[in-house]
């Protein structure tokens, strides 16, 4: 299974700022390897965020994301005590889930 | 003959006017942003997670966790033991800084061989168990000030030999250690080149690894930093934990005894 991600949602007035790190190779596709083989993709295709189960935000990735992900997005109306879930999906069909408190 | 002399003078005016060493270009001015920029977000937080996780998981042939393991302030202690290492233990005999002593811990208590750990290749199986260990292990350290001890013997031996390690010269470019980190304000490329001979400071040389490397994604603990000094040098490899490596620590973190240690840190 998966890594599991990194989440901080911090409330600023009537928003919050949330930072995820997720864990994942973010292979491009365009690599060899030391055998001259291409190193087939792997990325994350997928990426959606959610505030309190109601979606506030959904992006489509490509191969160009660097390994480790670092993604930073504005909710507003969330406050402290709030769920902020994040789900992503790779192109193999692996997904991962993670929620944090907004604090 | 007051020809000469103005024109010397006039060369004076022009070295003063040149930009001096402390003052910081605009290309170093905008590395730091980019480095500022990277610092929140940190990846190193995953590989912090994964070695917390590793620390409490019933593991290897004894499947035993690591919670009981000596690093030095009795077992299971593992706030302020990463700014007191490398240091000798008695158990093993010899001084040890925090990869080899993760090792010795995995062997007695997880029944993992530690010498076929240490001769795996860096980013391969265990080796990133260990760099996940220590780099959590960095982290419930984090901001606290080392304090190498340095009341044994072998200790003080340690920090001898690291010293003589740094200034020796070999290799095909005729290269030591102090080539690159013996002076002031010296740089390669855009990277700025820590003096390691004297105390560099908070965050700086000793005190940021481990650290993550943006460039390749690649979390290095301080065992592989050396060991890729040692490849730039054209150098052989030292061994993984090799009395040699641990002596150079030695000596880096004693000079830079009392400054405070950012690690794990982000790099270019």
């Amino acid at each position: 299974m998966a890594d599991p991600m990194r989440i901080r949602a911090q409330a600023a007035g009537d928003k919050a700022t949330v930072r995820v790190l997720m864990a994942h190779e973010m292979e491009s596709g365009q690599r060899k390897d030391a055998a001259g083989k291409i190193i087939p993709a792997w990325h994350i295709q997928e990426v959606t965020a959610t505030h309190n189960g109601k979606p506030v935000l959904s992006a489509e990735w490509g191969p160009a994301v660097s390994k480790n992900p670092f993604l930073q997005f504005v909710v507003k109306g969330a406050k402290a005590g709030d769920k902020i879930g994040v789900t992503w999906k790779d192109n193999k069909g692996e997904t991962r889930s993670d929620e944090a408190t907004v604090s | 003959m007051r020809m000469t002399k103005a024109l010397a003078l006039m060369a004076l005016a022009t070295l003063a006017g040149t930009p001096a060493w402390a003052q910081k270009s605009a290309a170093v001015q905008s590395i730091e942003e980019y480095r500022a920029m990277l610092q929140d977000g940190n990846p190193s937080e995953l590989f912090e997670a994964k070695g917390e996780a590793l620390w409490k998981q019933k593991r290897g042939p004894k499947n035993a966790s690591l919670e009981q393991c000596d690093l030095g302030k009795g077992p299971g202690v593992f706030k302020g033991v990463f700014v007191e290492l490398p240091r000798y233990f008695a158990d093993t005999g010899r001084v040890q800084d925090m990869e080899s002593r993760l090792l010795t811990c995995m062997e007695t208590l997880q029944g993992f061989k530690a010498a076929e750990i240490a001769a795996t290749p860096f980013g391969k199986g265990e080796q990133n168990n260990v760099t996940a260990l220590a780099t959590w292990l960095a982290a419930e350290s984090r901001d606290m000030k080392l304090k190498l001890p340095q009341s044994h013997p072998q200790e003080k031996v340690f920090y001898e030999v690291g010293k003589r390690l740094f200034f020796q010269r070999g290799g095909p470019h005729d290269f030591s250690c102090a080539s690159c980190h013996g002076q002031d304000n010296t740089r390669i490329r855009l990277q700025d080149l820590p003096n390691l001979t004297k105390n560099s400071g908070d965050g700086v040389g000793f005190a940021a690894w481990p650290a993550y490397r943006v460039s390749n994604g690649q979390m290095w603990g301080m065992q592989q930093r050396l060991n890729d000094c040692y490849r730039q040098q054209r150098f052989p490899y030292p061994g993984f934990g090799s009395d040699a490596t641990i002596a150079l620590a030695t000596y880096l973190g004693v000079n830079s005894q009392g400054s405070a240690s950012v690690a794990p840190a982000i790099k270019r």
